[in-house]
């Protein structure tokens, strides 16, 4: 299964959700599918992205809130996963693209190569929703109903150790932070108010 | 426990003063009742971090979501916090107001507190953090309310120091 497929599969489903990604080829790949107001890609800051979603899905309850995350970011912050546990909100999902690599930076295996079974740790962390997915259909049907659904969830996708060609993206890390803050406001034209 | 309760309320008040809703934190003995007057509050979220860094993305989600944000943390949570600060709250502009419990200056009693004082505010400098002291309770409201102001017009990090002087009551 290849992570750009799996992004492809749910691109209509983050349509109306915020949606924060870590750095890398996750952010190039859903660029690519083409970039909207609601996506946050956070460049940097390893690990804080399931951080930064729950923020938000604390600080707004009705709106839905998409993670999407990798193998080397959740392993620098697998504490995080007991604070997800702990206030569990429903409206976040946290998806994990599992590659058992650090691709973007030598391909570098990550400890899931050896055995570590992030949502086995997820799960014992209390999220009690959390579970593996193989293949291109169970990823789409289970990332589907997560995000429709009103239970954290969080679902790893175990995917080839594949990215883009380039890792360019013609948006700069500011601009994406001011109209993704824009787009997050009730009233989405932004009006000041 | 010596901790004063008056003053703790007092940073608290002006916390919620200055508008914040979302309250992140890791406790120590300083902030106990800080953390207890947070958990007591229906009107703030409290999220009770397994690290402080963590701190760092929700207050970042919390501010891009629309809500004021304040962290509370020993100043050791602010080494714990230095890449998050750095490559993201700097990085991406946010405006994050820091109270740090300033541990490891004259009095203090643990050994084991000594050594993350003294690199506390070259840290906080080097960072290019505007840094101030919680000393005189009677300033504490317009301090913390500045400081407020402050981060969300900078969109900048904002380090306020709890004081041994304001947060350790001398019994009488």
């Amino acid at each position: 299964m290849r992570r750009a497929d799996c992004l492809e599969a749910i691109y209509d489903e983050l349509a109306g959700c915020a949606v924060v990604t870590i750095m890398g080829a996750v952010a190039v790949e859903l660029y690519s599918l083409g970039h909207r107001p609601n996506f946050f890609y956070l460049e940097h800051a390893m690990g804080l992205a399931s951080s930064m979603g729950l923020g938000i899905a604390l600080s707004q309850p009705e709106r839905k809130v998409v993670v999407l995350d990798g193998d080397g970011s959740v392993l620098m912050n697998l504490g995080g996963l007991t604070t997800l546990a702990r206030y569990a909100p429903g409206n976040l999902t946290h998806i994990v693209f599992d590659n058992q690599s650090l691709l973007s930076v030598g391909g570098f295996p990550t400890a899931t190569a050896t055995g570590s079974d992030l949502a086995g740790i997820a799960h014992a962390a209390g999220i009690a929703n959390a579970s593996t997915v193989t293949d291109l259909e169970a990823f789409r049907t289970a990332a589907a109903a997560a995000i429709a659904g009103d239970e954290l969830t969080c679902l790893v996708a175990k995917v080839e150790a594949v990215g883009p060609k380039s890792f360019h993206m013609d948006l700069h890390m500011l601009e994406n932070r001011f109209e993704f803050q824009r787009a997050l406001r009730p009233d989405p034209q932004g009006a000041p108010s | 426990m010596p901790v004063s309760e008056r003053h703790s309320k007092l940073v608290y008040d002006a916390l919620v003063a200055a508008g914040v809703e979302v309250v992140s934190a890791l406790p120590e003995t300083w902030l106990v009742h800080l953390i207890r007057l947070a958990e007591d509050d229906p009107e703030r979220i409290l999220v009770r971090l397994a690290k402080e860094e963590e701190g760092v993305g929700v207050s970042a989600g919390a501010h891009l979501a629309g809500r004021k944000a304040a962290m509370l943390m020993q100043n050791h949570g602010l080494l714990q916090s230095v890449n998050g600060i750095v490559s993201l709250a700097l990085l991406y502009k946010i405006p994050l107001l820091m109270l740090i419990s300033d541990r490891g200056h004259l009095g203090e009693p643990d050994p084991w507190q000594t050594q993350g004082g003294r690199a506390t505010r070259p840290i906080l400098d080097a960072l290019g953090i505007v840094t101030d002291e919680l000393r005189d309770p009677a300033f504490v409201q317009l301090q913390v309310g500045r400081g407020m102001t402050l981060a969300q017009a900078s969109l900048a990090p904002v380090a306020l120091l709890l004081t041994r002087d304001l947060m350790w009551e001398v019994p009488a």
